[in-house]
């Protein structure tokens, strides 16, 4: 079987979708959340990558690299805050994160 | 690149070198002079946030940088002086707050000057590349300022929560532009139009179009991805709340027109439909959630929603004269977001410190006429009584919307915004006839400045409102 195109986009879209189900689903913990938006981030790159290749144009991979780049340092503040507010609440369960409400 | 053409992008994005090395800069001098050296920082921000505009307004011609990825238009650079003008009134507000409630850290005003930069450049943005990489910067650098307060739990909770949110929809976004960019074969806003043009739309790329304004959607929080604006608001320190109020809105805003008027321009019927539907949403959300609220700031959040939803109306009619309306809706809302929040500020009392309760505003009238005075106007203009700037704002969009035929939207807005008065009149009332309790400590100087200049602008908008009017029109002509 030929392996095409459509064939990296239904992975990326799966990954897309177990990313944004993992943010909304996930009722324990915070980290879980970080690993499924860089989740989505995966997904984001395989497509842009998937495509580079199939219209044999690189600014998808130059695009992807960016994005790279770019979510190494969301991690970090990502992590940096979770960080400031384990110190605070001494906990990083996600039913915690409800000082206000909404 | 040619040495001449690099030479010419650099003049063209010279206000944002100036922004990017000016912070650098600013961080090596608070890292070198410790913690003392906060208001030295914070004074030479502001310092090089206004290089930044007069070389921007005096300097800076237009024209395309950087093989098309950025764009100086004059709607850019209407934006660009609203963002630099918002940037340094909040940071001018923060001062009193900050020392209060011991926030006043370096890093602060670094990091503002870091998301100013990312907002000109959202601003600026004429491909998709850009255009993320901006609004990254914009967002990396306000995910940090809402959990500036790092031993409050509420604040570092405001920060989490906006993270999280953040990064799902810049995942989102990113999902729509590899869409997008696969089946147009480009990245660039006129090569995507010119592609649009030319073919038949196909799925994928409605489906790049609803990801990318769902992303953006949480940017400007227009309904349903709203979610997190009230307790990023509650929770954020009020300084940092006023800045999240003006700027942010008006780079997301200027970014949302640019795309769909630019890139998205060959599929207009398509990204209407989204848009008008967001903006019902939002004026709606904003009318109703806002009624039942306690805190002044969380008041404030509902209150931007609905303004966001009145704002994309003008942007839903797609004209000129839409565009044109978006451009001034955004000037004047900073304005009177930012005067209200000046009022919010200064909401202090002796012993507890800040408060945020409505109900500590009861007796204003008497113990603090000037403040309250302000906080009239800013209320009934707010709620967009005539003959305050509010009214023409919401006046403009939708005379836009009635001349696109959007007749059901207009009227549903007008509905809206006849709701979202009740809530804005309470405060008044409390004000004006409530029994008095304890006063708050006078306000500083720099407070009753900002508020003063947005209560009277607001009030005199009629008589100032010609030029303005024109300057906004001028700006959205550069997309037709």
């Amino acid at each position: 079987m030929e392996i095409g195109i459509s064939h990296y986009l239904t992975v990326g879209a799966l990954l897309f979708t177990i990313g944004v189900f993992g943010i909304f689903l996930n009722r324990k913990n915070v980290i879980v959340i970080l690993m499924s938006v860089e989740l989505i981030l995966l997904a984001v790159n395989l497509n842009l990558v998937a495509f580079s290749a199939f219209l044999n144009d690189i600014v998808g991979q130059v695009f992807a690299l960016f994005i790279l780049t770019v979510a190494a340092a969301e991690a970090a503040i990502g992590l940096a805050i979770l960080v400031t507010f384990y110190r605070n609440r001494g906990s990083i369960a996600v039913e915690d994160i409800n000082t206000m409400k909404g | 690149m040619t040495a001449e053409l690099l030479l010419q992008s650099i003049q063209l994005s010279m206000p944002e070198i100036i922004l990017a090395v000016g912070a650098m800069a600013l961080l090596m001098v608070g890292v070198f002079s410790g913690e003392r050296s906060t208001s030295m920082v914070t004074g030479l921000a502001v310092g090089v946030l206004i290089i930044a505009g007069l070389w921007l307004l005096l300097v800076t011609g237009t024209g395309s940088a950087f093989g098309g990825a950025f764009l100086a238009d004059p709607f850019a650079k209407f934006m660009k002086v609203l963002i630099l003008i918002g940037s340094i009134t909040a940071m001018v507000m923060s001062v009193g707050q900050a020392r209060e409630e011991r926030i006043n850290r370096f890093e602060f005003p670094v990091l503002i000057v870091l998301a100013t930069l990312g907002m000109m450049l959202m601003v600026s943005a004429n491909s998709m590349i850009a255009l993320y990489l901006a609004l990254e910067l914009q967002s990396l650098a306000l995910y940090v300022v809402a959990a500036i307060n790092r031993d409050s739990v509420r604040s570092t909770e405001a920060g989490l929560k906006y993270f999280v949110l953040g990064a799902l929809s810049s995942g989102m976004l990113l999902y729509g532009a590899s869409l997008i960019y696969g089946f147009t074969g480009h990245t660039g806003f006129q090569e995507i139009a010119a592609v649009l043009a030319a073919d038949e739309r196909s799925l994928g790329l409605v489906f790049g179009l609803v990801f990318v304004l769902a992303g953006l959607a949480f940017k400007i929080s227009a309904v349903p991805f709203h979610m997190w604006t009230p307790d990023v608001y509650e929770g954020a320190p009020t300084a940092v709340t006023a800045f999240f109020a003006a700027a942010p809105k008006v780079a997301a805003m200027a970014m949302l027109t640019r795309i769909v008027i630019e890139a998205f321009e060959p599929i207009t019927p398509d990204w209407q439909q989204i848009i008008v539907f967001v903006s019902i949403a939002s004026m709606i959300l904003g009318a109703f959630a806002a009624i039942g609220q306690r805190n002044i700031k969380r008041l404030m959040a509902y209150s931007s929603i609905g303004h966001m939803g009145y704002a994309l109306v003008g942007l839903a009619a797609g004209t000129q004269a839409g565009v044109s309306g978006v451009a001034l809706y955004m000037l004047i809302y900073m304005v009177m977001t930012l005067g209200t929040f000046a009022c919010i500020l200064a909401m202090r009392k002796k012993e507890e410190g800040n408060v945020e309760e409505i109900d500590d505003l009861a007796g204003l009238a008497s113990t603090h006429p000037f403040m309250a005075m302000m906080l009239t106007i800013l209320m009934f203009s707010l709620a967009g009584i005539p003959p305050l700037a509010g009214f023409f704002a919401k006046y403009f969009v939708f005379v836009a919307a009635i001349e696109a035929e959007l007749y059901a939207l207009a009227v549903i807005g007008v509905l809206a915004s006849c709701v979202g008065a009740y809530y804005y009149l309470r405060i008044i009332k409390i004000m004006w006839f409530d029994e008095a309790t304890e006063s708050f400590v006078p306000a500083s100087g720099e407070l009753k400045l900002v508020y003063g200049i947005a209560g009277i602008f607001t009030l005199g908008y009629l008589f100032i409102g010609g030029p303005i009017g024109a300057a906004a029109q001028a700006a959205a002509a550069s997309f037709f």
